[in-house]
C-alpha cells in the first residue's frame, strides 16, 4: 500500500510537470483515522500530500462527469468500471483521461473496525501483510484485514482495473467461487409481507440526507427526481412512504449502471445497507440479459438496448 | 368491505392499446369499469416514476399496455419498455409488492376482444390482491 503512495506521487509529479494533465484526482489522509478524503492536485507543491491505503473506498469516478480539463485519476477496479460507464454515457472523453490503475485488495470498512474496538478511538492505522494495526492513546490492537473489508469488497470479482494507462502495482489475483447474491436469495425466500417488512426495517433509520446519492458516481442528473417539485415524485420529509419511494427509485435509476462499488453504503451516516436494493437489479440483469456493468465500452448498457427475444414472462 | 371495487390506472399507448380500447367500446364489449385510462404516446413513454406515482396516489393496480413487439409506431419503444418493466416488476415484487398489482400486455388496435379479456383478468387479479396497503402516501405521521 505504501508502494502505491510513492507510485501515485511519482506519476502525479511526472504528469503535472510534463503538462500532460491539468489535475490529478487521488486521496489525501483524512483528519481522522480510517477516513481518507478525495484530493484534487493542480500544482506540483501539493503532490506530496497524495496518499493511498485501505481507506480509499470513495469512488473517485464521481468527480469526472462533464469535466472540461485533462484529468489523471487513481482508479481501483470498481472506479475503473465506473469510468467505463461514464465513457458510455458520454460524461467524459477517453482522451481527457490518464488512468492510474490501482489493483485493489479490498477496502476497509471503518464501522467494522470501530465495532471491534468497542468504543476505543484509533488515532493511527498501519497496514502490513494482511493485518491492520490500530494505535490509540493507550492501546494497540491488530486485526485481520480480510475480516474488516467492506461488504461489497468481500464479494468483489473485479479487483483489477478494467481500463488504465499505467498500473501502480502488479495485478492481483481475482477472487473465485464468490457467492455474490446470498443476500438477494435470502430475501427471495420470504413472502411478500416479510419482504415489505424487511425493507421497511432496513430503511427505518434513514434521515434522507441523500449522502448515498451524492457519493454515487452515477447520480449526476442536473436535477435529481427528489428535488423536482412540479411534479413532485417524492415528498421531502422522512415520511415512511417517501423514504421508501426515494430508496426504490434511487436503486432503479442505477439499474444496469451500478458497479457495486459500495460508495453509497460507505457514505450512509446511519449505516443503511442500501446495496440490498441494487443487488437484486444486478442479479436480474446478469441472469436475464447476461450483462455485467463497466467491463467494455463496446457494449451498450442493458436498458439502452434490447434483443427481439428478450424474456417477457409476465406480459399478457 | 364486500363492496370494495379496485381503482386501476391503465397507461395505454396511443397507437395500439388505446385503439384497442376504442374498438372494444364501439363494438359494445363489456369489461369492468375499474380502469382509468391514461393515454401515452408509447409504452416506452411510461416512466417507472409514473407507476410509483399511481401507487402513491392510492391506485390498487397499474396496467401498462402497448403495441406488440415489432409493431411499435416508434419502431422500438416497446422493446426498451419491455426491459424497463421487467426489471421494475421484479424489483417491486422483491421489495414486497404483492404479485398481481402490476400488469403489462401487448394489445394491437384490432384486438378489442383481447383488450376486454385482459381488462377482466387485470381487474380479477387486483381484486384478488385486495386493497393496496403499500406505497400509499398518507398524511404525515407527526409525533
Amino acid at each position: 500500500m505504501r508502494a502505491y503512495t510513492e507510485k501515485i506521487r511519482e506519476a502525479a509529479k511526472r504528469l503535472l510537470s510534463e503538462d500532460r494533465v491539468d489535475v490529478v484526482i487521488g486521496f489525501r489522509k483524512g483528519t481522522v483515522a480510517l477516513m481518507n478524503e478525495p484530493f484534487l492536485v493542480k500544482s506540483l507543491d501539493q503532490v506530496d500530500r497524495l496518499y493511498w491505503d485501505g481507506n480509499c473506498g470513495i469512488n473517485l469516478a464521481n468527480y469526472l462527469p462533464k469535466r472540461p480539463d485533462r484529468v489523471a485519476i487513481v482508479a481501483k477496479g470498481c472506479d475503473s468500471r465506473n469510468i467505463v460507464v461514464h465513457l458510455l454515457e458520454n460524461q467524459i472523453k477517453r482522451e481527457q483521461l490518464y488512468i492510474l490503475g490501482a489493483p485493489c485488495h479490498g477496502m476497509i470498512d471503518r464501522r467494522r473496525i470501530l465495532a471491534a474496538l468497542d468504543g476505543k478511538e484509533p488515532l493511527q492505522v498501519e497496514e502490513a501483510n494482511g493485518t491492520i494495526k490500530l494505535i490509540g492513546r493507550d492501546f494497540e490492537e491488530t486485526l485481520e484485514r480480510s475480516s474488516c473489508l467492506q461488504d461489497n469488497c468481500a464479494i468483489c470479482i473485479h479487483r483489477n482495473p478494467v481500463v488504465y494507462d499505467e498500473l501502480l502495482g502488479d495485478l492481483v489475483a481475482e477472487q473465485e467461487n464468490v457467492d455474490r447474491y446470498s443476500d438477494v436469495r435470502r430475501v427471495e425466500a420470504m413472502s411478500s409481507e416479510q419482504r415489505w417488512q424487511y425493507f421497511d426495517d432496513l430503511i427505518a433509520p434513514c434521515i434522507r440526507c441523500y449522502a448515498c446519492r451524492n457519493a454515487c458516481p452515477l447520480c449526476y442528473c442536473p436535477t435529481c427526481f427528489v428535488d423536482e417539485s412540479r411534479p413532485q415524485w417524492v415528498g421531502k420529509s422522512i415520511d415512511r412512504t417517501d423514504t421508501r419511494t426515494f430508496h426504490f427509485l434511487r436503486a432503479y435509476h442505477v439499474a444496469g449502471r451500478c458497479t457495486d462499488c459500495g460508495a453509497c453504503e460507505r457514505a450512509c451516516p446511519v449505516g443503511i445497507k442500501v446495496r440490498r436494493f441494487t443487488k437484486k437489479l444486478e442479479k436480474d440483469i446478469k441472469e436475464l440479459y447476461g450483462y455485467e456493468v463497466g467491463l467494455s465500452t463496446d457494449e451498450r448498457p442493458p436498458l439502452d438496448t434490447y434483443r427481439p427475444g428478450d424474456p417477457e414472462p409476465f406480459f399478457k | 368491505m364486500t363492496d370494495w371495487e379496485p381503482k386501476i390506472v391503465a397507461f395505454l399507448c396511443n397507437w395500439c392499446s388505446y385503439g384497442g380500447a376504442d374498438l372494444a367500446g364501439v363494438s359494445r364489449m363489456q369489461y369492468p369499469a375499474n380502469i382509468r385510462v391514461i393515454r401515452v404516446p408509447c409504452s416506452g413513454r411510461v416512466n417507472p416514476k409514473f407507476i410509483l406515482a399511481a401507487f402513491r396516489h392510492g391506485a390498487d393496480g397499474v396496467w401498462v399496455s402497448g403495441c406488440h413487439p415489432g409493431d411499435c409506431h416508434y419502431i422500438e419503444g416497446n422493446l426498451y419498455a419491455r426491459r424497463k418493466f421487467t426489471l421494475l416488476n421484479n424489483l417491486l415484487e422483491h421489495t414486497g409488492i404483492e404479485p398481481g398489482r402490476l400488469h403489462f400486455s401487448w394489445i394491437s388496435s384490432a384486438e378489442a376482444t383481447k383488450f376486454a379479456e385482459t381488462a377482466k383478468q387485470v381487474v380479477d387479479a387486483v381484486k384478488k390482491a385486495g386493497p393496496a396497503q403499500h406505497f400509499i402516501k398518507k398524511q404525515a405521521e407527526v409525533a
